[in-house]
């Protein structure tokens, strides 16, 4: 299976403080992979690595073979991020913002408007394109922003736990949603620390305290027992685990 | 090279759009030179005698001569408040937006700045046209010729504002750096009174007055707005928006935001 996103040896320091400790890990293309930690596990750090908000020289990351220190903007045509944090702009129209996003991106006229029109046409947002954003809930902003992120046909989504502060519909929703982008061939690395979001054949590279504690399928790491235990045993030997089931 | 000018589009749209959106401070961009063109200038009218100096072939009012030094007021703030938008911007995530786009990470600052500056001359135009309707005119030449100055006096302007927010810590020491440096830019220029004015009272206040980059803006502005080169200032403007935007540039950390948020490690 072809690499779409590799991690290779990489580590970051606040200060003195380690937040990522000679992590490493490979995401196939087509793969829905779960970074799954703990708060304060270094998830947001590798997040800013990875979209080249922080720079790190120690290891190596690239995505769909473009070297991030080396070619950065073309590791970054690559990507669609959704952050934790929403970065929409609230009064402008859901077209508008993809548009804004679109000409971010250098995609300007019909060929902007024919891929915001397939994004928002996957995500089933086809019919809200007119709306103001502040007039969306929480879910459909969401979807909105992964909308967004897929329109200048990125290999790899990266979600920075994608479904805080929405309710159980709303994160069963877009749960499924990227789950079905990743079958559709898309690569997808999702951090959260919610193990229900994780379905059996997914990868999971587990994160505890900067450091890389497993990384195999979600299926093969439960074992016989449920994710929840196969995480809680993992991370047992650090600090009391937080993993946590969805409210 | 299209892209480029895509993004440079978009963002200046964007950031006019909301200003216009936002009345409260379009007006206040409006209302805060009007007040020292109408209240504080006819005050000062009879205090202040002008001798003539270039580019004025004439004796002018004391209204007449405050005119450039609003403009360049209104760039100031404006430089400043954009800025401002620029932390904001970070804080809220949007920023991250944005520099997560492939284009050059310098391109997209200077994009920011050239929609701060097309915001800039929005207002410093509707200002002209209701100094005008006061019956303080320009040549028409002169309103032409000012309007490449002024792009050059607003990036100059609002590379110092990138540059000061590239080094402001938190949303809360903004204020003060406005006061620091808004109102010491522009009392020690020559946008209220001219340098021999300044030396009158104190050749150091001139010396201070002459090098302050506000006071080559307000200069190329003012001789713009008679349709003169004024090439010193020019040169000048033109050095000093080189040097903020480069120190900008390498101050500036695209991961602030993300430390704000976290805490001090």
């Amino acid at each position: 299976m072809r690499t779409a996103l590799s991690v290779e040896d990489v580590s970051y320091a606040y200060g003195s403080r380690t937040a990522l400790d000679g992590v490493s890990f490979e995401v196939g293309a087509g793969r829905f992979c779960a970074l799954l930690g703990p708060n304060g596990a270094g998830k947001s750090t590798l997040f800013a690595l990875l979209t080249r908000l922080l720079v790190t020289r120690r290891g190596r990351i690239a995505v769909a073979g473009h070297d991030m220190a080396r070619a950065p903007r073309a590791a970054l045509s690559k990507i669609g991020v959704i952050f934790q944090q929403s970065t929409l702009d609230l009064d402008m129209s859901v077209a508008r913002n993809m548009s804004y996003f679109a000409a971010l991106h250098g995609l300007s006229g019909r060929d902007a408007e024919r891929r915001i029109d397939a994004a928002l046409d996957r995500l089933d947002m086809a019919e809200r394109a007119g709306e103001k954003v502040r007039a969306l809930n929480g879910g459909h902003r969401r979807r909105m922003e992964i909308a967004r992120a897929l329109v200048h046909e990125p290999e790899v989504l990266l979600l920075d736990e994608p479904t805080v502060g929405l309710d159980t519909a709303a994160r069963l929703a877009i749960t499924g949603h990227v789950h079905d982008l990743a079958e559709g061939g898309l690569t997808v690395f999702w951090a959260t620390h919610l193990v229900d979001e994780i379905r059996p054949a997914d990868d999971v590279v587990v994160l505890h305290r900067g450091r890389v504690l497993a990384r195999e399928t979600a299926g093969s790491l439960a074992g016989a027992s449920s994710l929840t235990d196969a995480f809680m045993a993992i991370t047992a030997a650090g600090a009391p685990p937080s993993v946590e089931r969805a409210p | 090279m299209k892209g480029y000018l895509t993004a440079l589009r978009a963002i200046t749209l964007r950031e006019a759009q909301r200003f216009v959106h936002q009345r409260g401070r379009f007006l206040s961009a409006l209302v805060r030179p009007l007040v020292w063109l109408v209240v504080f200038a006819a005050g000062f009218r009879a205090a202040l005698g002008l001798s003539i100096i270039p580019p004025y072939q004439t004796y002018i009012t004391y209204e007449v001569y405050i005119v450039p030094g609003l403009c360049g007021m209104i760039q100031l703030f404006n430089g400043m408040q954009s800025s401002l938008s620029l932390v904001y911007d970070q804080e809220m995530g949007s920023m991250r937006l944005l520099l997560t786009s492939p284009l050059p990470r310098g391109w997209l600052l200077f994009c920011k700045l050239a929609a701060g500056v097309a915001v800039s001359l929005l207002q410093v135009y509707v200002f002209l046209a209701i100094a005008a309707a006061f019956g303080i005119e320009m040549p028409l030449r002169g309103y032409v010729a000012a309007f490449p100055a002024l792009i050059l006096s607003g990036l100059m302007l609002g590379a110092l504002g990138l540059l000061i927010s590239s080094t402001v810590k938190q949303l809360e020491n903004f204020a003060g750096v406005m006061n620091f440096v808004i109102f010491p830019m522009f009392f020690l220029s020559t946008a209220l009174y001219p340098l021999w004015k300044m030396a009158e009272s104190s050749d150091l206040l001139r010396d201070i007055c002459a090098v302050n980059p506000f006071t080559q803006a307000v200069e190329l502005i003012r001789f713009a707005l008679y349709g003169q080169l004024a090439l010193w200032p020019l040169l000048w403007v033109i050095l000093g928006f080189a040097a903020f935007f480069g120190l900008a540039l390498l101050g500036y950390d695209p991961a602030k935001g993300l430390r704000t948020r976290r805490g001090p490690p």
